[in-house]
């Protein structure tokens, strides 16, 4: 009865405050401007299935492809296996859907304990990859001090989680073999990996630790699950949550169109008017000074732009395929996302705190990404292509050139030339116009 | 320079309309394809492919500008903007429905950006356009042309492949010369950049240990290609400069698809 007690508490602790964080997580997304991205509903829904449950883009790297699959199939196979626990926390039961379920249940134990211990092994390589093995991505700048201990602690959480289920259902088997499981009966639970470690591993033991070794990996399953879900909105591991609404609402255009900024438009179009009134009083609804042009802090950026900083997982499959990191400048797309997630985190503790017109006086551009990084870019869209949950590094980049040019007037020295030719003689080099078609005749 | 044989004939939309006809597609010739002297001759090679298909096409001339791509990509939306203005009230003036182009740069901002703004009207990559001559047999490559026992690797440029996902056009019609395409380690959609996008082109790269051309040189370097195919202006400089660097001037050409392919239809 405590016990039941207990995990109802523990439950109602859990999901509350997950859902607590949830709901500051999209607080902090809809500062961003409005975008509208409510089209194609099918085609969205088409993109979601393939790149974030059926993880397309990961098998273009098939060896970290296949674990991760692991893990992730192991993953939704063990939230299944999570229904049964609450059952049995609730109401006190033990294996509640065993008798219910029959074979079906032994299939289904069987196949989570199967891919238990792919994923066990999965998740050792890939500490040995973060923390042995010399993989380039992983040993960069920007993943050292918390991003590198965020990424051990998921890895440790799991083999936490799976050592509590092989202790669990091995001690039950164990106990079952003796008919002295929670459950009635006797004999083997035919489970395909603990029917065959009881033996080996749990024979040893008395009752009485088996009962006390089948709880604590109970409870510690439980806790670990408990632990997991509201670690996740702290770390970068809330992929696993952000992966389907942020593919959902990735850009279906093609990569190279950027946005047109109608704010802009209105202006230039202004220009051309020539009945228009620079002194008239604006309209009725028309802002008297537009949006600021470009973007200097998160508030600045799409919401969309913000749902990707909380969706990556600083696998840097951006940073590694982008030309400018390959060939030693400072950007660093990954860096991007990850300060604009920090920075977004930032501004809004600083808005539930201090209210929500507090000023730090602090900026994305300048207090966290510099002007030469920026400047680094290519366009060239390898990030956008690489990244396996379709997060776009690329628009927050131009739209950051975007707030330094065009408020700011910083441009580097040679484009300013460039962009005064373009200006002057509709090239970005300095020719007349009217010797366009020379070369016809050269 | 040149003879009155291989002259080539390039009207203006202007002088066609005068002469009361219309072109039935504009060659958007691009910044790079007027002045840059390299490009021209690439300029040149699209010229005599339209005139050897007797395409009824025509230039803007004088009357053409940039399309705003570099100010956009430098983050000017302004200097943008004022261009794609001016350059759609221009276009629809004349009642354009379809343009080539001989940059990737200008494709993509004509085809992708303009259209919000009011544009409407057809845009093809001229690799594309090459392609779809090849296809409906309007331009025979005598014999697949001098490439026998070359080998040639397509660069692809990024505003062509990532940006619009065309990356089978032009390998379509480098399979048609006699010379063996081989595919760098890094293509299609993870192919490197050459360094030049997003307005680099126009300015030093920042500090680093490498210039990105040059590593992309190395990719081709390492294939052994006899000539690196390019469909971009900005590709075609930063790739030469990059075997330049590696001093293979005599073993390796730099040359655009509609190079490859003039020469190859002994045009």
């Amino acid at each position: 009865m405590i016990s039941q007690l207990l995990f109802i508490v523990l439950m109602v602790v859990g999901f509350g405050f997950f859902i607590f964080n949830i709901s500051k997580i999209r607080k902090n997304i809809s500062l961003g401007k409005p975008l509208d991205r409510s089209d194609n509903k099918f085609q969205r829904i088409k993109t979601t299935l393939l790149v974030a449950l059926g993880q397309k883009k990961m098998f273009q790297r098939i060896v970290p492809a296949l674990l991760h699959l692991f893990i992730y199939v192991a993953f939704l196979f063990t939230s299944t296996e999570l229904i049964e626990i609450i059952a049995d926390g609730i109401s006190g039961s033990h294996r509640f859907f065993m008798n219910k379920l029959g074979w079906i249940y032994v299939l289904l134990i069987s196949t989570i304990e199967v891919l238990s211990v792919l994923a066990f092994v999965s998740t050792l390589y890939f500490l040995a990859r973060r923390n042995l093995l010399q993989v380039p991505r992983f040993k960069m700048s920007e993943m050292t001090g918390w991003p590198k201990l965020d990424g051990n602690i998921i890895l440790y959480l799991e083999i936490v989680l799976l050592v509590c289920v092989f202790t669990m259902n091995g001690a039950d088997e164990a106990l079952f073999l003796q008919g002295k499981s929670h459950i009635a009966g006797s004999g083997s639970f035919g489970f395909l990996i603990s029917s065959f470690t009881a033996p080996y591993f749990f024979s040893y033991f008395d009752v009485e630790t088996l009962i006390f070794l089948e709880r604590m990996g109970w409870w510690g399953h439980i806790l670990v699950v408990f632990g997991f879900l509201n670690y996740l909105p702290y770390s970068k591991h809330f992929h696993i949550v952000m992966a389907f609404p942020n593919t959902y609402y990735s850009n279906l255009n093609n990569k190279g169109a950027f946005n047109n900024l109608s704010s802009v438009k209105e202006e230039v179009l202004k220009m051309f008017d020539p009945s228009f009134d620079p002194y008239a009083t604006p309209l009725e609804g028309e802002a008297s000074v537009p949006d600021r042009f470009g973007a200097k802090d998160v508030e600045d950026l799409t919401w969309k732009s913000l749902m990707d900083a909380y969706t990556c997982t600083e696998c840097g499959r951006c940073t590694s395929a982008c030309p400018a990191s390959q060939t030693g400048k400072l950007l660093s797309p990954r860096k991007i996302i990850m300060d604009t997630r920090d920075r977004l985190e930032e501004v809004g503790a600083n808005k539930r705190n201090n209210g929500p017109d507090f000023k730090d006086n602090k900026s994305l551009l300048g207090d966290y990404i510099s002007e030469e990084e920026i400047w680094a870019c290519t366009s060239c869209n390898a990030c956008v292509q690489e990244c396996p949950v379709s997060i776009d590094p690329l628009s927050i980049i131009i739209d950051l050139r975007r707030y330094l040019v065009m408020e700011e007037s910083k441009v580097p020295s040679e484009l300013t030339g460039m962009l005064t030719n373009i200006e002057n003689n509709g090239a970005p080099w300095q020719f007349a116009q009217s010797d366009r078609n020379n070369w016809v005749d050269e | 320079m040149s003879n009155e044989m291989n002259k080539i004939r390039v009207p203006t939309v202007a002088e066609m309309i005068a002469n009361n006809e219309r072109p039935d597609i504009l060659f958007w010739v691009g910044c790079s394809g007027s002045f840059d002297d390299r490009a021209k001759k690439i300029s040149k090679a699209i010229v005599k492919i339209l005139n050897y298909c007797n395409i009824k096409f025509a230039i803007l001339g004088a009357e053409e500008s940039c399309t705003g791509d570099p100010a956009k990509r430098a983050g000017n939306e302004f200097a943008f903007m004022m261009q794609a203005i001016q350059n759609i009230e221009l276009l629809k003036g004349y009642e354009i429905q379809k343009i080539v182009t001989g940059c990737p740069h200008c494709f993509n901002t004509l085809k992708n950006e303009y259209p919000e703004l009011g544009a409407d009207f057809e845009v093809v990559h001229h690799t594309q356009l090459i392609n779809q001559l090849i296809r409906e047999g309007r331009l025979l490559l005598k014999g697949g042309g001098k490439f026998d026992g070359k080998k040639i690797t397509f660069h692809d440029p990024c505003y062509l492949g990532r940006a619009n996902d065309v990356y089978e056009a032009p390998r379509e019609v480098l399979e048609k010369l006699d010379a063996e395409l081989v595919e760098m380690k890094r293509s299609k959609a993870k192919g490197l950049c050459c360094g030049a996008g997003g307005a680099q082109m126009f300015k030093d790269a920042e500090k680093g240990n490498k210039e990105i051309n040059i590593e992309r040189t190395e990719d081709a370097i390492e294939v052994n290609a006899d000539y690196i195919a390019t469909g971009c202006p900005f590709c075609n400089t930063m790739m030469t400069d990059g075997i330049k660097h590696f001093e293979k001037e005599e073993k390796v050409k730099v040359l655009d698809i509609a190079e490859l392919i003039s020469n190859a239809a002994d045009l």
